[in-house]
């Protein structure tokens, strides 16, 4: 299919384009931008007349609940709702089950998501087998099915000695490891950020220490192995104030905030709202403020959308017994349209955020558009607000504590590999 | 997004009773005023009103509670509703229903009022939230959140000795971090205007921002005790020796536990207070359990008033 985008404004944050631009596809690849490439045929135009056209979305932490825990969302459902929200490359957290953390699994993954022609799926291969934190996981493998970064899901950081060892076998083959700093002892059966809301409601909690100190070990152990660490969804001031001195001192990390916590604080949760039943929990307003800083500046790289679709009978349920997480990867560009307008930003700086930067972070060729990159394409209207509802969600789970309110951001079309794979 | 005080109907009027937290000053008097009418029908032969006839009340318990069960039952009968008793720790809830269900099969017999205990915080606004608009929750304790009706009776039993909560100085001692009772009183009495709220406790035993919740914190009993109107003891938990919250229960009772001598320090006229069931030796010495400042009888008594107060005003039918 030959198409042409034409009167679009097109952004293209990693080479610094923000103009209007015709873009021509043929063969999956873009084939022109601007000029029209000789004997174009375009077998299909979309007029993109007041609409942005960028790169396609990277989002750095989708859950897809495959294999294993289809009851909460399958790959279908998930992947069009990724289509939906212009997302066309997506990483997802290694903690199915079983987990990934054989090759097998992988490709079956791989091939499973393939088959639906939809985003491009990466997963992140379990550091260690079974995600048990005790012996180390075939990454080299695993790389060759198709893992291209490794990491252990929330609350099971292993032992110091086996998160050094991994860290510097994954530095081997200059693999990068991901991971959300979370010390397990400190957490227990805590549900909510140590603050005055926690306080209030009798929740059991999470103090801000058991992510620095997991930090604190992180950045030593990374100047220790030298491989590239990757910290996931950070959720403190404080913690912020560490990798930014990290960063400084030239070590190779780099780290994300979810949608969730740029825009909220402990005081979401009300009168235990289990929405807001997150990890990490929702931390403090100045926790929140300075995540917002941090991403501007640029101590964050990233935004993910911690896409974690729950059935909904596990979030009726008593605030700490409730499922946690929150359904995201359609919420993921209003949210950064929606932070970047209030920070007055330009749009290529915040969609820089969800693009070029989670690419290079992922090590994947993406997130950027130039003659001859694979076309995967997001068309959105900036000025569209359309009402969080459960009808307008496409993922299957349906909790997230922005529903009911109107943002910004109508996805138009999602283009992967050249096609058309979401239109409205 | 603003959320209306889930307690209140639109009209400001009580519709559930969850927490103390955010009651105006009007309703706290409005159910301690009515329970004043009610002291004088548990005292009476025939200890039964008519007022609540015909109404189902489910004693919704998901954690076993002998006590505040029977004085919500006995609150019940006196005002001639129907009683029925589930302890869902060992029933339903075992076979892998789920709270709510558990709810909405209640309700579709005809359920007036629930009284629910639940081991976590925030079950009863769940279920508030959930039923329809003609059915009351009272709270009967939900985690470590609340226990409105526990800190209603103490403040009946605080007006009733001390007259007027504008110029008290009250202590509350012990594991204040775990305790829904502890919260539910803090926040009753500064609405009622207590002016200086104590809280005395080793640091393991207080939540990170208590300051925040208008009390001032104690580490020394010998301080914290000086001048003080009312003494409000709070339970101690064997489990806490087991989350390294403390070491023995023995070195508990030499720095926290009220003995006589401690009691000295406070006003001579001061009263002692429980919520039970007690751990004499503990958090408390019998001497001081069973001495003349003590009211942890009356307590008992006015509980089941109050909690009459409560049951009458959220169906509307009062004296």
């Amino acid at each position: 299919m030959r198409i042409h985008i034409k009167n679009g404004r097109f952004i293209d944050p990693r080479n610094d384009i923000d103009s209007i631009q015709d873009i021509f596809i043929a063969k999956g690849k873009v084939v022109g931008i601007g000029e029209v490439p000789v004997e174009f045929q375009a077998s299909r135009i979309i007029d993109a007349q007041s609409l942005i056209v960028c790169p396609g979305l990277v989002d750095l932490s989708v859950r897809l609940r495959e294999p294993g825990l289809e009851y909460k969302a399958t790959l279908e459902s998930e992947m069009n709702a990724a289509v939906a929200g212009g997302v066309t490359s997506i990483a997802c957290p290694p903690d199915t089950d079983p987990p990934l953390d054989e090759p097998g699994l992988v490709e079956m993954l791989k091939h499973r998501a393939k088959n639906l022609n939809q985003a491009h799926v990466y997963p992140i291969g379990a550091l260690t087998q079974g995600l048990k934190g005790e012996r180390l996981t075939e990454m080299a493998e695993l790389n060759d099915a198709g893992c291209v970064v490794f990491g252990q899901p929330d609350g099971l950081l292993p032992n110091l000695r086996v998160l050094m060892q991994a860290m510097r076998y994954a530095s081997t083959f200059n693999f990068s490891v991901w991971l959300r700093p979370q010390e397990i002892s400190l957490t227990g059966d805590g549900v909510a950020h140590d603050g005055e809301v926690a306080t209030r409601l009798g929740l059991l909690t999470i103090p801000v220490c058991a992510e620095t100190i997991a930090i604190s070990n992180i950045i030593l152990l990374t100047k220790e192995t030298g491989v590239k660490v990757h910290l996931c969804r950070i959720s403190s001031a404080e913690g912020l104030t560490m990798i930014r001195a990290a960063k400084q001192q030239g070590l190779p990390i780099t780290c994300d905030v979810t949608i969730n916590h740029l825009h909220l604080s402990d005081m979401d949760i009300g009168f235990f709202d289990s929405n807001c039943h997150l990890m990490p929990p929702l931390r403090g307003f100045e926790d929140r403020d300075a995540l917002r800083q941090g991403l501007l500046n640029g101590t964050i790289d990233a935004i993910c959308s911690d896409h974690a679709p729950v059935d909904e009978d596990a979030k009726l349920l008593p605030f700490g017994q409730s499922d946690i997480g929150a359904t995201g990867v359609e919420l993921l560009l209003p949210l950064t349209l929606k932070w970047g307008t209030e920070m007055h930003l330009s749009l290529p700086k915040m969609l820089a955020k969800i693009t070029s930067e989670p690419a290079r972070i992922l090590g994947i060729d993406a997130g950027h558009l130039s003659v001859g990159s694979a076309a995967d394409i997001c068309i959105f209207d900036p000025d569209h607000y359309w009402k969080v509802t459960s009808s307008a969600i496409l993922s299957q789970g349906k909790n997230t504590p922005f529903m009911g309110m109107e943002l910004p951001g109508g996805i138009k079309y999602t283009l992967v590999n050249g096609h058309i794979v979401y239109e409205h | 997004m603003i959320n209306r005080n889930p307690q209140l109907d639109e009209n400001g009027a009580l519709q559930h009773l969850l927490t103390t937290e955010g009651l105006p000053v009007s309703i706290l008097l409005h159910i301690l005023d009515t329970a004043e009418s009610f002291v004088g029908v548990t005292e009476r032969d025939v200890k039964k009103i008519p007022l609540l006839r015909g109404k189902s009340i489910f004693n919704l318990f998901f954690e076993s509670s002998t006590r505040t069960r029977t004085t919500f039952e006995i609150a019940a009968k006196r005002l001639s509703a129907d009683v029925i008793n589930l302890n869902i720790a060992v029933s339903a809830q075992s076979k892998g229903e789920t709270l709510l269900d558990t709810v909405d099969n209640l309700s579709a017999m005809n359920a007036d009022m629930f009284v629910v205990r639940h081991a976590q915080s925030g079950a009863a606004h769940l279920i508030a939230k959930h039923v329809r608009s003609d059915i009351h929750v009272i709270n009967a304790g939900d985690g470590s959140h609340a226990h409105p009706t526990q800190a209603l009776l103490d403040m009946f039993t605080i007006r009733r000795y001390k007259h007027d909560f504008r110029n008290l100085r009250v202590a509350i001692i012990g594991d204040i971090l775990h305790s829904r009772v502890a919260r539910s009183q803090i926040h009753a009495l500064t609405t009622l205007g207590v002016p200086e709220v104590r809280v005395i406790a080793p640091k393991t035993l207080l939540p990170k921002m208590v300051e925040r919740l208008g009390v001032h914190v104690y580490h020394d009993m010998a301080k914290g005790l000086k001048d003080v109107d009312v003494l409000m003891m709070l339970r101690l938990q064997n489990e806490r020796m087991k989350g390294a919250n403390l070491p023995s229960a023995e070195e508990y009772f030499k720095y926290y536990g009220l003995t006589a001598e401690k009691l000295s320090l406070a006003r001579r006229d001061a009263i002692v207070m429980h919520p039970g069931p007690m751990n004499r030796g503990v958090e408390i010495d019998s001497a001081v359990a069973d001495g003349k400042q003590s009211v942890i009888l009356p307590q008992v008594t006015f509980g089941i008033a109050v909690r009459m107060a409560v049951m009458s005003i959220l169906t509307g039918n009062q004296v």
